[in-house]
């Protein structure tokens, strides 16, 4: 019987947590900086920490992970003489999976781990208090900058992805295995739609980009205000962020292009 | 007495812990109040209860005659906009300058042209003796420096209130006379009620008008400097003349044995 109180119990905490979660992004994202010129400034600022200072990362990996697939698709590809396919597995798999998915993952990494550390320090040296007792909403000068920019950043990073790890593939394939370069490009061309490709990648792309900076600034905001409940905010924000991220994606590939 | 600030029956506790039982008090309009006493009273606590940063279990607190925890958001926020306060750290933005940082509450609530906000800014720098450090950020400056820099944030929309969180801890002799003297100058200059939270007895009892002493989650003793210096209460002469041995315990309550034992603490 106490099993199962405890069971009760542990869903309502959750399902509290959630609504708390909820309201929170909610209160966040309809109070940005009533200033124009202020609101602007701040998610520039906002934009260049979250997104441009994420740029390396997404482009090395998107590099490396475009070659990859092109040596192991061409390996597979090649023994039905169907080599020249490389291109289009590519770019399928980089638009529909790969790119919005393992951006998502390197930017809870990089970004949201930062966010929530940013956010926890202000919280721990007591200046989000001090915006409060200026009369200030932190959750409009802190926390709304930075979501919204983590949901502008994160689908542009992942096309930037995707078309990075498509340059990488194409110089793997073409330039040293000596795929026919007219059709590795028309291959492609012929089997990737804008629709069900390439606008469905960046819809999955939002839905992580959402997901991931929620609970960054959220467990930044909520976090324990010392050294150690910083450290836990951080990787609670790594760990969720990223099984967020693989569950959504499989409900969000299931609604887009599972054939039931 | 016009008190600025009310507190009635207040109760509050943090988990099992009662930190307020049934505490009233009152804190004079346009006077420079101490709030003492032993560390763990929640002093600061007290101050985050006046700004309404945390809500009481029972009892109300008004300021300026609002009863400040039942106000919408948007009037708390209107309300806030009347009170500085001074945090034990400082509190400054670490993504701010030392102009920005006291330029900030200027042009978030004025209408002040940039030449006025910068004529206002490098006056309230010059009133804590940093006019000249207005180009560094927070990371630069002293403990002391950033304590000075705070306070003239702190009184940069000219408040009608001015809480001050230990200003003197931690201080070196010369910064500690300089803040004393401050903070007379700021009450002198302006109508302000200030609410002076410390432990530091013979920095308070300078400068205070009015002195409220806690202990034991209530109000030990209220009064005048004078009035608290001849009171024959224990709690207040030892605290006053920092004796270990007395009624205000120094050890923090011990747990039982078998609390010992869960803890790994006996074998």
């Amino acid at each position: 019987m106490n099993k199962v109180i405890g069971l009760g119990a542990s869903a309502l905490n959750w399902l509290e947590a959630v609504g708390k979660a909820g309201i929170f992004i909610f209160q966040s994202v309809f109070r940005l900086p009533v200033r124009l010129p202020e609101a602007i400034n701040l998610l520039i600022k906002q934009l260049y920490s979250v997104g441009v200072l994420s740029l390396v990362i997404v482009v090395v990996s998107g590099a490396f992970i475009g070659m990859v697939l092109s040596l192991q698709g061409y390996s597979i590809l090649a023994k039905f003489g169907s080599e020249d396919a490389v291109g289009q597995l590519l770019a399928l798999s980089l638009l529909r999976e790969l790119g919005p998915v393992v951006t998502a993952l390197l930017f809870a990494g990089r970004a949201g781990s930062s966010l929530t550390a940013e956010i926890g320090l202000m919280k721990a040296t007591e200046q989000l208090s001090s915006y409060e007792m200026m009369g200030v909403d932190p959750l409009r000068r802190v926390i709304a900058p930075r979501f919204i920019a983590g949901v502008i950043c994160m689908p542009i990073l992942s096309l930037i992805f995707s078309a990075v790890g498509i340059i990488g593939g194409l110089m793997v394939s073409v330039a040293w295995l000596g795929v026919h370069d007219g059709a590795f490009w028309s291959l492609m061309q012929q089997s990737v739609y804008f629709d069900t490709d390439i606008v469905n990648g960046l819809i999955k792309a939002v839905c992580f980009a959402i997901a991931v900076t929620w609970i960054a600034v959220y467990q930044g905001y909520e976090c324990v205000p010392t050294s150690e409940g910083i450290g836990k905010a951080t990787t609670r924000t790594v760990v969720l962020g990223s099984l967020a991220i693989l569950a959504l994606d499989f409900v969000l590939t299931a609604a887009m292009f599972g054939d039931f | 007495m016009d008190a600025y600030i009310e507190v009635q029956g207040l109760q509050f506790s943090r988990a099992d812990r009662i930190i307020y039982d049934d505490v009233s008090l009152q804190i004079p309009r346009g006077k420079i109040t101490a709030v003492m006493g032993p560390s763990g009273t929640g002093k600061t606590t007290l101050l985050r209860l006046i700004a309404a940063q945390l809500a009481p279990d029972k009892g109300c607190i008004r300021v300026d005659g609002k009863e400040v925890h039942t106000l919408s958001r948007f009037n708390l926020y209107e309300l806030r906009k009347k009170m500085g306060m001074l945090f034990q750290s400082g509190a400054l933005f670490s993504d701010m300058s030392v102009f920005e940082n006291v330029a900030f509450p200027l042009e978030e609530h004025t209408k002040l042209s940039v030449d006025e906000i910068q004529v206002r800014v490098l006056e309230k720098l010059h009133s804590v003796g940093l006019k000249g450090a207005a180009a560094l950020m927070p990371a630069e400056l002293s403990g002391g420096m950033a304590r000075r820099v705070a306070l003239a944030r702190a009184i940069a929309l000219d408040p009608a209130l001015v809480m001050y969180d230990e200003p003197f801890t931690g201080q070196d002799p010369i910064s500690k006379g300089v803040l004393v003297e401050l903070i007379r100058q700021l009450n002198e200059q302006g109508d302000i009620t200030s609410v002076l939270v410390s432990h530091d007895v013979a920095e308070s009892l300078s400068i205070a008008d009015h002195v409220c002493i806690l202990a034991g989650g209530r109000v030990v003793a209220e009064g005048s400097p004078a009035q608290i210096l001849d009171s024959d209460d224990p709690r207040v002469q030892q605290f006053l003349k920092g004796e270990p041995d007395g009624p205000v315990p120094f050890h923090y309550p011990e747990v039982s044995a078998d609390d010992t034992k869960s803890l790994g603490g006996a074998q």
